[in-house]
């Protein structure tokens, strides 16, 4: 019976902590490109260009088209959520995302229905819902967060997809 | 309009001035309330090894499937005795995936019964440790295992039978 009791502490003990890596990693935006230098592109992430799939640019970022997505890309940054049914947090990002891509001039929110587009699920490696993906205003991937994300993160995300031009600082309001 | 009492069973029957159907919701807090006492009986069972707590949780498990959390002994207790006492829930929750839960942990909790009985000791302690950590997860961090696993599914049903998995 003792070591039961010790199989039970040591499984509490270690969900606990599992927990709290879980919620601490949830919503946060974890940038998918190698910093572009300025002499030229660096590659990131390996990825075989495949007919019909997403274009892998020089730097190594997934680029989505707005015919991939069904719908119009944002003219300085693209918020990519995907969704499925069973997903209490997808409600809850969605109002999120919403309400920024409403406040930030040129921000476009994009929700997609995970399941009926399992082709882009598998090719950008979604195994959650929901998860967002910044993409830049070419359509490139630059970052994506699993889980609900708070508006800061998101903000900032957005921040850092959108390049600070001299006379125009990637300033996304407030 | 409704009391709180009456709105927990008026909230899965459909409204009659909707036409469009309407997916049942289920309080947050009640989902919870389960979790918790799944977990303590889960680690009852793990730490006595007694097969009938065992088989009387996985009664639970099958009840929160076949009828759905709402009517599973825990949803009930939690419907008549708790939540007239704290009013009705800041938010509600699609029901669906704490369904697909419960079908995990009746899953999990008929592997340790069969192990149980068959002398299969540390076998029943990985499958009760397993769906322990499921609903200590739920209840303490509010994790939903059917919402991270429901998609993983959804993926590998779409590369077995592709024509299945578009609609």
């Amino acid at each position: 019976m003792l070591w039961r009791l010790a199989v039970v502490v040591g499984v509490l003990a270690f969900s606990t902590v599992a927990g709290y890596v879980w919620r601490h990693r949830a919503g946060l935006f974890r940038s998918t490109v190698a910093p572009v230098s300025d002499a030229g592109t660096t590659p990131a992430e390996p990825s075989s260009p495949v007919e019909g799939k997403p274009a892998a640019s020089a730097t190594g970022a997934r680029t989505l088209s707005a015919q991939m997505l069904g719908s119009t890309l944002g003219s300085r940054a693209t918020l990519l959520q995907f969704s499925s049914a069973f997903c209490a947090p997808c409600r809850a990002t969605r109002v999120v995302l919403a309400d920024v891509a409403r406040v930030v001039p040129g921000v476009e929110h994009i929700e997609i229905d995970a399941e009926s587009h399992l082709g882009l699920v598998r090719e950008l490696r979604v195994l959650s819902t929901p998860t967002v993906f910044v993409l830049d205003a070419g359509g490139a991937v630059v970052s994506r967060a699993t889980g609900l994300p708070k508006r800061q993160l998101v903000l900032a995300a957005l921040a850092a997809a959108m390049p600070a031009t001299g006379a125009d600082p990637a300033y996304v309001g407030p | 309009m409704s009391t709180p009492t009456e709105s927990v069973r008026t909230e899965s029957s459909p409204a009659p001035a909707q036409s469009r159907p309407s997916i049942e919701q289920l309080d947050p807090r009640g989902l919870r309330f389960g979790a918790a006492v799944t977990t303590v009986v889960l680690a009852v069972a793990l730490v006595t090894g007694n097969v009938v707590v065992l088989a009387l949780q996985a009664i639970v498990f099958a009840a929160g499937v076949l009828l759905g959390p709402r009517f599973s002994p825990y949803g009930l207790f939690y419907a008549r005795v708790i939540r007239p006492r704290i009013g009705l829930p800041a938010e509600t929750e699609d029901a669906r995936p704490p369904r697909f839960a419960q079908a995990v942990g009746l899953a999990f909790a008929l592997i340790a019964v069969v192990s149980e009985l068959a002398g299969l000791d540390a076998l029943a302690v990985v499958a009760i440790a397993l769906a322990l950590v499921a609903a200590f997860l739920n209840v303490a961090f509010e994790f939903c295992l059917g919402c991270q696993v429901y998609l993983l599914g959804r993926r590998i049903i779409g590369r077995f039978a592709p024509a299945a998995s578009a609609h």
